[in-house]
């Protein structure tokens, strides 16, 4: 039983309708902020390739020029940090995982997800697959900014943000879990934010 | 290897207001009460919980301000649109209750190891309170590690700590640079941190330094991209960033 914090009356802003869509212990905020462990990284896009590994070798890799000439999406959708903002339809241009993954034979269970500056986060295979996860490189109608993860970022909207890795550069398909970065560091394997799993143990 | 930080469920903890003492005009350090506190490390941040009498709910998060060891204190500061914020600035009075989980974090964090890299540590604004934390447990350790923090603040009398910051310790070093408001006669820097204050109060990269900044997004996105041109390698730039979000 939470204690009454005396004199706390909270604000809450958000209409009815919007707080169905707001998982618990989150606050909507308009604004974008930027959480990341390191420096931005910068990588000029004539270098930049996305690339599905497998068993310690690229089984396939497009280059920018590629990934753009994919079949795109626009995608809406409501985030959610750990840090506990959450921000309302949010609209990206991506290109969906499934996409991707189609075109490499595999019998992965899991993926991990590795990015410019080092950083990784793990993904059960299910939750990046049957349209619930994309490449983003689009936001708001423009290019996707450098602290935003740009050139490009997964977007995994029904789990906490720290999923949807920044700067992405390919996928690991894995046959077992494997932590990521975050993930190492006390934070929940899963990442559920309507079951409020934001520490290991939650 | 990482995975010092959080180890079995985190469960929220009623933590009773000891002291709330002003920092500033608009910041305050709140010192708790926690029975079964397991103990933090310098740098790591805890998760607070508010609950209204009809049951409505808000969580934030907060950076520890004082040191392993010590009784956990949180420096907050008011945001004037905040909801949250003005509560714990304002309002909040020794013997009130509320509920925190933590400590949360392992990466922004420093362990006060007797010897090693040089650290560089820069602040913006409240972004200094993970670092007061890494100051008195490097003093209370009796680490000789050569620690430098460059503290960005609007002017003097927004200076968090500036009493404690004024006497570092052995090997400890503070300089602060204003950006709105100096004082008449103010020898020290002005204006925001950029290049060039970097290249002359930060550690040659030579040394092998281990930089940590903290402060709102545009700072720390200038501060860490300047500190990679200067040759620090990115892995040895950790960084913590407040958001610059208008809401809590």
């Amino acid at each position: 039983m939470s204690p009454v914090s005396r004199g706390f009356h909270g604000r809450r802003r958000e209409p009815d309708a919007d707080a169905k869509r707001v998982p618990p212990g989150q606050y909507v905020t308009t604004d974008f902020p930027v959480l990341s462990a390191g420096p931005t990284p910068h990588t000029p896009l004539e270098k930049w390739t996305f690339a599905i590994r497998q068993g310690g070798a690229t089984a396939k890799s497009w280059s920018w020029q590629e990934i753009r000439e994919l079949p795109a999406e626009d995608v809406t959708a409501d985030i959610h940090c750990v840090t506990k903002w959450t921000k309302l339809d949010t609209m990206w241009q991506a290109v969906s995982l499934d996409t991707l993954l189609a075109q490499v034979e595999h019998e992965a269970r899991y993926v991990l997800a590795f990015c410019d500056g080092g950083y990784t986060t793990n993904l059960p295979l299910a939750d990046v697959t049957g349209g619930q996860a994309w490449l983003a490189y689009g936001y708001d109608g423009s290019p996707l900014q450098p602290e935003h993860g740009g050139p490009a970022r997964l977007l995994v909207p029904h789990l906490y943000f720290w999923k949807s890795a920044k700067w992405v550069r390919g996928l690991e398909l894995l046959a077992a879990d494997e932590p990521g970065f975050w993930e190492r560091y006390g934070y929940h394997n899963y990442g559920d934010p309507w079951r409020e799993q934001r520490y290991a143990g939650d | 290897m990482a995975g010092t930080a959080v180890r079995g469920r985190l469960t929220w903890q009623i933590a009773t207001v000891a002291a709330v003492r002003p920092e500033t005009a608009s910041v305050r350090t709140i010192q708790f009460d926690i029975p079964h506190w397991g103990g933090h490390e310098a740098g790591q941040h805890v998760d607070i919980r508010l609950t209204a009498d009809d049951g409505y709910v808000a969580e934030r998060s907060y950076s520890i301000a004082s040191a392993p060891g010590e009784p956990l204190e949180l420096t907050v500061e008011r945001l004037e649109d905040g909801e949250v914020s003005p509560y714990l600035t304002e309002e909040l009075r020794a013997g009130d209750e509320l509920e925190i989980r933590g400590p949360i974090g392992g990466y922004f964090v420093w362990d006060g190891g007797e010897a090693g890299p040089p650290l560089l540590l820069v602040a913006g604004g409240s972004g200094v309170v993970p670092f007061r934390s890494m100051l008195r447990h490097r003093a209370r350790v009796g680490s000789t590690v050569p620690v430098r923090l460059l503290y960005s603040a609007r002017s003097l009398p927004d200076v968090i700590y500036r009493a404690e910051l004024d006497m570092p310790g052995d090997g400890a070093d503070v300089v602060y640079t204003l950006t709105r408001q100096q004082p008449p006669g103010w020898a020290g820097h002005s204006g925001r941190v950029d290049g060039e204050l970097l290249t002359e109060v930060a550690w040659p990269p030579g040394r092998g330094p281990l930089a940590y900044v903290c402060g709102p997004t545009a700072f720390v996105e200038i501060v860490a991209g300047e500190l990679v041109s200067l040759g620090y390698p990115p892995d040895r730039v950790k960084t913590e960033r407040y958001g610059g979000v208008a809401a809590p």
